[in-house]
């Protein structure tokens, strides 16, 4: 039994040293010879290749950056309409001593400001309304409710649903020009205008 | 005869009360008297003294000008202070122990007094103030005239250190008013008013100026309840106007139901202290509430304006009725209505197209005027509305006038003026015309005077 087994191993190493010599030229024999002609064309072809690599990348970032940038510039020009929104929104309107009376000059104002409305409407805002410093004070805080409220109205009759305008009353108490003249009162007597919710992208009415 | 008529109406006039006609006639600086009916002659003469006691001088001083201020007396410097009385007490018999019948305070009260000297110099009354017994002080009030002792007041001050100091020798200064002439005074009082959105409080002779309602809120229209324990103010949340109740003593406050949710303004209690009126803006337009403060429920609408504002209620003394300020002839005039709301009426007449508007009126503690200030000439002036006649009176002409506010004896009066050129507080005697700066600082406003106030809400602020 023990001899058996060893004519078995040496039969197999025998076999593997037999086979070893004759395959090695065969596998290297193709690269070992050099060619020139086809040296150059794989050259070509690994160069081709990694130029089109690159230039469908550089594809690629352009096509991104151009898809970032129109993004931005997208944005870019809805925050411009939206700003642009948002400063005729505020436009202020004023009032004559101790009255409550849109002015006819104030009448576009507010008209602007329905058409706003109009466009937007998630838009919700808030009117305040001031007085100058030359009434009573408390008197003033009813003169100011008045003010804020006429805006509404006007709002409101040109469409506008009124649960989605507030209004508050400031009085005297919050002046934009403390001046003691008529040029500081004329600007005090007020309605302020500002957004409560709906106000991140507006569009242009 | 017709003459002789003429004349007896004439005196008859002349006689008839003089309350209250007293006219506001120029800016004036502090304690200099003016008024076309002002008689020097006419009110008593009264002199303070005190003893050479350690820390004293500050208490004299303090009831000096309390009883300056009370505008009912001359109030008589002793040429060369002190030497006088020294000189002439030595020989005098002492009089307390006969004039009143107390001998306590015979060591300190009784040193006597040269009646006729001080009587020359036009004394009727004079006020000694000298330790007693323990750390108590006496002060004794001399009838110079009659020659006796009329009243010894003993008290026991706090410390000067102490800050209810002050509080306690104006409530002596009040006694000593009620011992003369048994009129009460109006010295232990406070003004509270508004500066820079914050709640301050004064006493009425200017000093002890101390905040006492600080928030990031604007607040406006402070306003006592009659017990002297509570005020209320109005303060800005959010474009609301919320009120508040506050303790004087605690310093605590609480929002008042029900209001907080619109703009709620001017609040004023009623004498009771248990309903709070005030202004309610709303878009509808403004209109007088009530809200019972004390089951913190039942809020009710006196006034549906709709087409025109009604605000600034301010109740009579009696509880009976509410002077307030309606817009409904076009422009604000001061109306007047039941405390239920009923029987609204015009108050204080005008001439339509003629007289400017009329705001913040203020019933008096007496129940006989409501102040109110009114445009004239496109500045603000204040004016008295006699309740019974409805005669209105112009009380001042120079300056911007506004927001007059009572004393507790319906003849002193806070308001905000701008005579000495900056917007700040002063205070008028009806009756003699005398004004004095209350406060000299610019942008204090909306007063509103105390009533006499009791020891426990004085003595810890």
């Amino acid at each position: 039994m023990k001899r058996l087994s060893l004519l078995l191993l040496g039969g197999l190493a025998m076999a593997a040293v037999a086979a070893c010599p004759g395959k090695k030229p065969e596998t290297t024999a193709a690269p070992a010879v050099p060619n020139n002609d086809s040296l150059e064309a794989e050259r070509r072809r690994i160069a081709d290749s990694t130029a089109r690599a690159e230039a469908e990348a550089r594809a690629r970032e352009e096509a991104d950056r151009r898809r970032q940038q129109a993004i931005a510039d997208s944005l870019a020009a809805l925050g411009q309409t939206t700003n642009a929104v948002k400063t005729m929104l505020a436009t202020l309107i004023h009032f004559d001593y101790d009255k409550a009376i849109i002015r006819g000059g104030d009448a576009g104002v507010l008209d602007q400001k329905v058409a706003i409305l109009q466009a937007n409407p998630a838009l919700r805002i808030r009117v305040s309304g001031h007085c100058d410093e030359r009434g009573s004070d408390e008197y003033n805080l009813a003169l100011g409710n008045r003010r804020a409220t006429a805006a509404k109205q006007y709002l409101a009759s040109h469409g506008i649903d009124a649960s989605r305008i507030e209004t508050v009353s400031y009085g005297e108490e919050r002046p934009i020009d403390p001046g003691h003249d008529e040029e500081a009162w004329a600007k005090n007597r007020r309605d302020e205008f500002e957004i409560l919710a709906g106000g991140d992208a507006l569009k242009q009415p | 005869m017709t003459r002789a008529l003429a004349l007896a109406a004439l005196s008859l006039a002349v006689v008839a009360p003089v309350r209250l006609t007293a006219q506001d006639t120029s800016a004036v600086d502090r304690g200099v008297r003016i008024g076309i009916l002002y008689r020097p002659g006419v009110r008593p003469g009264i002199v303070v003294l005190t003893g050479r006691a350690p820390g004293l001088d500050s208490l004299r001083t303090i009831m000096a000008r309390d009883i300056d201020y009370s505008d009912r007396f001359e109030l008589i410097t002793l040429p060369g202070s002190d030497s006088i009385r020294l000189a002439a007490a030595p020989g005098a018999r002492p009089a307390a122990g006969t004039g009143t019948g107390k001998t306590g305070g015979g060591a300190t009260s009784a040193a006597g007094l040269n009646y006729p000297l001080y009587q020359a110099l036009g004394a009727d009354f004079a006020v000694a103030v000298a330790p007693a017994a323990g750390d108590s002080i006496v002060v004794t009030v001399h009838d110079v005239a009659g020659g006796a002792v009329r009243r010894e007041l003993r008290s026991r001050l706090p410390p000067l250190t102490d800050p209810g100091f002050r509080m306690a020798v104006h409530r002596l200064s009040d006694r000593v008013l009620e011992g003369t002439l048994g009129a009460p005074g109006i010295a232990a009082t406070r003004v509270l008013f508004v500066m820079d959105g914050k709640v301050y409080v004064i006493d009425q002779d200017g000093a002890d100026r101390r905040l006492v309602s600080s928030t990031d809120h604007g607040a406006m229209s402070p306003a006592w309840a009659q017990d002297g324990r509570r005020f209320s103010y109005m303060e800005f949340w959010q474009g609301h106007g919320r009120l508040f109740v506050q303790d004087v003593a605690s310093g605590k406050r609480a929002p008042v139901p029900t209001t907080g949710q619109a703009l709620d303004f001017t609040p004023a209690f009623s004498p009771d202290g248990k309903t709070l009126a005030f202004s309610r803006a709303i878009e509808e337009g403004t209109d007088v509430y009530t809200v019972n403060i004390k089951d913190g429920c039942c809020l009710q609408r006196l006034t549906v304006g709709r087409f025109y504002d009604n605000l600034s209620p301010t109740y009579s003394p009696d509880g009976q009725r509410i002077a307030f300020v309606s817009t409904r002839p076009g422009l604000p005039q001061i109306y007047v209505m039941a405390a239920d709301g009923t029987d609204q009426q015009l108050f204080a007449p005008f001439d339509y197209g003629a007289t400017g508007s009329s705001n913040a009126p203020e019933w008096s503690p007496d129940g006989q005027a409501v102040a109110f200030h009114r445009d004239v000439a496109g500045t603000l002036q204040v004016f008295v509305l006699d309740v019974r006649t409805r005669a209105v009176r112009q009380l001042t002409s120079v300056g911007r006038n506004e927001d007059p506010t009572w004393a507790p004896d319906s003849r002193h009066m806070a308001f905000v003026s701008d005579r000495s050129g900056y917007r700040q507080l002063w205070i008028i005697d009806l009756e003699t015309g005398r004004i004095r700066p209350l406060l000299q600082q610019s942008g204090a406003r909306l007063p509103a005077w105390s009533p006499r106030l009791p020891e426990t809400a004085a003595s810890t602020p």
